[in-house]
Formats: C-alpha cells, sequence, structure tokens
C-alpha cells in the first residue's frame, strides 16, 4: 500500500514506511484542453430531452393510469407468465441445442443428417407460423396416439403454454445448436487430445473438459438470445396464452388506455430484461474462471474496493 | 492376452514395452511414417531426434492410438495397439476399449494442455476420479503428492494462467503419472519453454528415468539424450535413420544424414 500513498504525495513527504525517498520533483500544473464540444452536446441533448419531455407531457396520456395499473394483479400475472414460458422455452432450447450440436459434430452420418434437417426446419421458418402450427395442430391429428404409452386428444393436450413452449423451445433449440456447435469448436484440439491420452471415453471428454471450456464461448450469445426470448414470447398472445403483453393490451382495450398500458408492458420488459442482463454477468463471471488471470470485479465489490480506499488516509 | 499369440514378440526373454514392425502412417496421399521398426525395453529411456517434419510426433500419438497405423504393426506391453487379433484377422477395438488401453500409457505435449478451468490438483485428479473411479478424497492425495514430487506443493490451487510454462509441464507430468502409467511419452515436453525454465522439467524426467519409468522422448535436448537415455533413435523422412547408444550415435554417427542433422543442432 505504501506505493498508492507515495504516489498520492509526489512532494516526497510520505510516510516514514518509504524505505528510500524519491528524488525531489516538481508536478506538472499545465492548462488542459477545454473541450467546446462536449459542453455543445451536452447543451443540445438537454434541450432535446426537454422539449421530448414536454411533448409527452402535453399528450393525452394519463400517467396516474400507468401507475395504478404497474401493479394491477392481471399484470403481474402476466408477468409471471412471460418469465414462466420464457425460463420454459430457453431450457428446453438449452436442452435440444446441446443434443442437435453434439449429435451435428459427432461421426454417426445419421445423426448429423437428423440433425441438419431439424436445424434447417425450424431455424427456416419464422417463429409465428411455427406457434400457429402447433396450436392449430388439432386440424390434422384428433388424438395424439403414443402407442401404448399415452393416447389423448390433442385439443387437450394442446393447451396455450404447450403450444407455446414447444413453439418458442424448438425454435430456440436450432438457433442454440449453433451456437453450442460454434462453442465446441473453439475449444482446443489439444484439450480433447490431453483427455483422451488420460484414458477417458468421448461421452467424459464431451462433459468434463470441452463443454465447460465451450461455455465461455456459448454464455454471452446465450444470455442475448434470453433477452430476446423474453420479447419475442410476446408472440405467444398468438395462441391465447396471456402473458404481459396480452394481459395489458387486453386492459388497454377495455379501460380505453391502449397507450398507457403499452407503457406499462414496456416498463415491464425492460425490468426483466435488466435483471436478466445483471444474471448473465454473474454466469459470465463464473465460467470465466481459469481463463482470466483475476476475475472482473462485480459491482458490489467495486464499490467495497472504492470505500476502502476512500477510508485507508483517514486510518493511516 | 487372454488367448496365447505365437505372433507375440519376445526379445532375448524381456518382453518389450514397445515394439513397432513396419510401421506406416498416410494422412490421405502423404505418407508420414515409412516403415518403422523400433523396440523400447522396460525401464529404458529412448530418445527420439530427427528434423521438423521427419514424422516424430506422428509415431508417438500412434502408439497410444491417437492416430490408427495404415500398416505394420504396433504393440504396447505385448497387446496390440488398437486391435484385437482372433486368429488372423485383426478386428478394430471400440473406442471404449481405446480408451482402457490408453490408462496405461502417459502423454506429455509441447503445448501442455493443461485443462484450464480446473486448478493444477484438479487436473492431476481428472484422471483417476474419472477414469479409474477413485474417491476424490484418495486422488487429491495422491495428487497433493505428485505435485509435491515435481515441486509445485504450493501450486496446487492455482488454474495454469496462472502458473509458468515450466510449472505448467510439471503439472502435465504429474497428471499423466497420476494414472499410474507403465509407459509415458514425451513430445517435445520443453520445447515451448524458455531457456531457464528448460532445467526445472528435465530434472523431473531425470527423476523418473530413475525410478525405472519406461519412456519415449522426442526432444531436442542433446544433453538430457546423452544423460539419461539409453537409446537414440534418429528419424528422418518417416524412417529410422540410425539408432544405437546416445554416445555412440552422437559421437561417432554413421549415416551422413544424421552428421548433417547433429551438426545443424550440437
Ligand atoms: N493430422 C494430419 N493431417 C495431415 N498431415 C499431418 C497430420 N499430422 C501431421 N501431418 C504431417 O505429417 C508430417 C510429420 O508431422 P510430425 O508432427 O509427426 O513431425 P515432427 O517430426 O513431430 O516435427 P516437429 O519436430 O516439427 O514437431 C508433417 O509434414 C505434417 O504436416
Ligand atoms: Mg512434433
Amino acid at each position: 500500500m505504501s506505493d498508492t500513498e507515495a504516489g498520492r504525495t509526489p512532494e516526497g513527504t510520505a510516510g516514514p514506511s518509504q524505505a528510500a525517498p524519491a528524488s525531489p520533483y516538481e508536478a506538472i500544473r499545465a492548462i488542459p484542453v477545454r473541450h467546446y464540444g462536449r459542453w455543445v452536446a451536452a447543451v443540445v441533448v438537454v434541450v432535446l430531452l426537454g422539449w421530448l419531455a414536454y411533448g409527452f407531457s402535453q399528450g393525452k396520456i394519463i400517467w396516474s393510469t400507468v401507475g395504478d395499473k404497474l401493479f394491477d394483479h392481471t399484470v403481474l400475472t402476466g408477468v409471471w407468465h412471460t418469465v414462466l414460458i420464457s425460463v420454459c422455452a430457453m431450457a428446453m432450447g438449452l436442452v435440444l441445442g446441446v443434443l442437435f450440436a453434439v449429435m451435428r459434430l459427432s461421426r454417426n452420418p445419421v445423426t448429423g443428417a437428423v440433425s441438419w434437417l431439424y436445424i434447417w426446419f425450424f431455424r427456416g421458418t419464422p417463429v409465428y407460423v411455427q406457434l400457429l402450427m402447433w396450436f392449430n395442430l388439432s386440424l390434422i391429428f384428433h388424438t395424439i396416439n403414443l402407442g401404448p404409452i399415452y393416447k389423448n386428444d390433442t385439443v387437450a393436450v394442446m393447451t396455450p403454454f404447450v403450444a407455446a413452449l414447444l413453439g418458442l423451445g424448438l425454435n430456440e433449440g436450432a438457433y442454440m445448436a449453433e451456437i453450442v456447435r460454434a462453442g465446441i469448436q473453439s475449444v482446443d484440439e489439444g484439450q480433447t487430445e490431453a483427455s483422451h491420452a488420460l484414458g477417458m471415453t468421448g461421452a467424459q471428454t464431451m462433459r468434463r473438459i470441452v463443454l465447460p471450456q465451450a461455455m465461455r464461448v456459448i454464455i454471452p450469445p446465450t444470455g442475448n438470445e434470453f433477452i430476446n426470448m423474453l420479447k419475442t414470447s410476446s408472440l405467444v398472445s398468438v395462441v391465447q396464452y396471456s402473458e404481459l403483453l396480452r394481459a395489458t393490451s387486453d386492459i388497454g382495450i377495455s379501460s380505453n388506455a391502449i397507450m398507457e398500458m403499452y407503457f406499462v408492458a414496456s416498463i415491464w420488459y425492460l425490468v426483466l430484461t435488466s435483471v436478466f442482463s445483471v444474471g448473465q454477468f454473474y454466469l459470465e463471471r463464473r465460467y470465466a474462471r481459469g481463463s482470466l488471470r483475476s476475475l472482473p470485479l462485480t459491482p458490489w465489490q467495486k464499490v467495497r474496493a472504492n470505500l476502502t480506499t476512500l477510508r485507508r488516509p483517514k486510518v493511516a | 492376452m487372454s488367448t496365447p499369440d505365437m505372433t507375440k514378440p519376445v526379445a532375448g526373454g524381456v518382453e518389450p514395452m514397445v515394439r513397432a514392425e513396419n510401421v506406416h502412417k498416410s494422412f490421405g496421399a502423404a505418407h508420414i511414417l515409412k516403415g518403422i521398426d523400433l523396440e523400447v525395453a522396460p525401464r529404458e529411456v529412448c530418445c527420439l531426434i530427427g528434423p521438423s517434419g521427419s514424422g516424430k510426433s506422428t509415431f508417438l500419438r500412434c502408439i497410444n492410438h491417437l492416430e490408427q497405423i495404415n500398416a505394420g504393426r504396433l504393440w504396447v506391453d505385448g497387446d496390440l495397439v488398437g486391435y484385437r487379433q482372433r486368429g488372423d484377422r485383426l478386428h478394430e477395438l471400440r473406442d471404449r476399449e481405446v480408451a482402457a488401453k490408453r490408462r496405461d500409457i502417459g502423454m506429455v505435449f509441447q503445448r501442455f494442455n493443461l485443462f484450464p478451468h480446473m486448478t493444477a490438483i484438479e487436473n492431476v485428479m481428472e484422471g483417476p476420479v474419472q477414469v479409474r473411479r477413485e474417491s476424490k478424497a484418495v486422488a487429491r492425495e495422491r495428487a497433493a503428492a505428485l505435485l509435491d514430487r515435481v515441486g509445485l506443493a504450493d501450486k496446487a490451487g492455482s488454474y495454469p494462467s496462472q502458473l509458468s510454462g515450466g510449472q505448467q509441464q510439471r503439472v502435465a507430468i504429474a497428471r499423466a503419472l497420476a494414472m499410474e502409467p507403465k509407459l509415458m511419452l514425451f513430445d517435445e515436453p520443453t520445447s515451448a519453454l524458455d531457456p531457464e525454465l528448460v532445467g526445472d522439467v528435465l530434472d523431473v524426467m531425470r527423476g523418473l528415468a530413475e525410478d525405472g519409468m519406461t519412456m519415449i522422448v522426442v526432444t531436442h535436448e542433446m544433453g538430457f539424450a546423452r544423460e539419461v537415455g539409453d537409446a537414440l533413435v534418429f528419424m528422418d523422412d518417416g524412417m529410422v535413420v540410425e539408432s544405437g547408444h546416445p554416445r555412440e550415435v552422437l559421437g561417432n554417427p554413421q549415416h551422413e544424414r544424421t552428421r548433417a542433422f547433429l551438426s545443424k543442432v550440437l
């Protein structure tokens, strides 16, 4: 710590702990460059923001409705449904993604072809169309019959939640398969060789050595995928699943507060995406173990570090 | 080993640890190994030298079946590598069976190839826990002892990125030793290291040789080959050009190509 203190007192008047006093020197006092452009930009931005705020204050928006409905029971249920369907579809996408990525990379030509077909179809058609097809499956199959295991009416099985999950999850799986494949291929071949040389089987190598390292490459785009999923889930209102957008717009129509309710929806989407961005930060940090010499500080650690450096001079 | 096999090689009463007979290896149209004959006795240290591209790494990788040979026969400790012989037919081994054979062969790579997401001690424990199904407690204890043996007892908790090259290579040696191999393969273990770090790694290898480990070492360290090696093999263009006791090969090379190579590296 003595060198930081010495840095703070350049005239060489640091405490007695300093072993060899640095030769005395005079800190340069120069007139800093004036950044006039920054001031101009700041003024322009403030004026524009003020103008925008004034515009909205004059618009026919009843802001109190936004506040009232933000924690409305129906809205909160919608938020919960959005989170639920997004998390479930993402989990399904992850599992399918790993499965199809491994199949795609395997030496078995059959699994490779199956994986290619899956990705080709589910990535090549709009998720909106896929949702509609799942929801209307009963038009072509009246019953779902899995032989002796399971049999039921399609209408009973294909609830809005199931249709939404299949539509979003299968589509997500196709994207995740490509992300996972890129991650697996980013791992150095020497790792596989070292693992094989120890006597590990292909499956062990994948699970213990390759996938954990691929995670570093997989997580950032997966975080983006998840945030996209939170927003794409608004499409599932088409299969009658009452998630955030559907819940808010229903209220909006019945209480004639359409724009107000879209504001409510936007606020909640922003809250959700912000919360999950924070989660992504911690997840990335966890899988950075070993690849960085020192992990990036969490915001909390940064605050604490700042506090201690602020306090230190008083202590010394 | 279950069926007695008359073709199994026996040399002078002692079964060689490694025996190669006319081993060929091609990558597509590129013919890399062109008939390697070699024998390494148990407890022997065999140093392999030769110009870049002569196929030294490829040959090492064939020994633990990271590459499959195209012709010839290769035995490790009396077992055919990569195949099972029934009558006069060869059957390819399944991946699981190949993996099982590799347990007894340790390999150390030029670029270390430590697992970067695991600490030093976790690297060393990985094989015993995953492959030999040792309990974590036992594996940890043995791993700690091995790290101590390579002089890194205090680095157990460090990740590879926090270790110097020489330290990483010593962890890699400990990792291979944790499987209690009967044969160790070294592929230029010191050539990615700064000169002042080479000594530490060579010391560990010298210790292994003294303990009677059978080793095949691809190296450019002629000093190590002379002091520690029991045999020196010079390879060029996929063939063994010359082999013998290191002092003889180095001091009195018989072939023009050996002389030309040695004049460049010595
Ligand atoms: N997987 C592969 N596919 C195609 N060619 C290969 C492959 N592996 C090695 N080779 C070729 O085989 C030849 C011998 O390579 P090898 O790595 O065995 O040489 P080496 O003697 O170890 O050389 P060095 O001293 O540079 O390590 C080289 O020409 C190389 O290009
Ligand atoms: Mg090589």
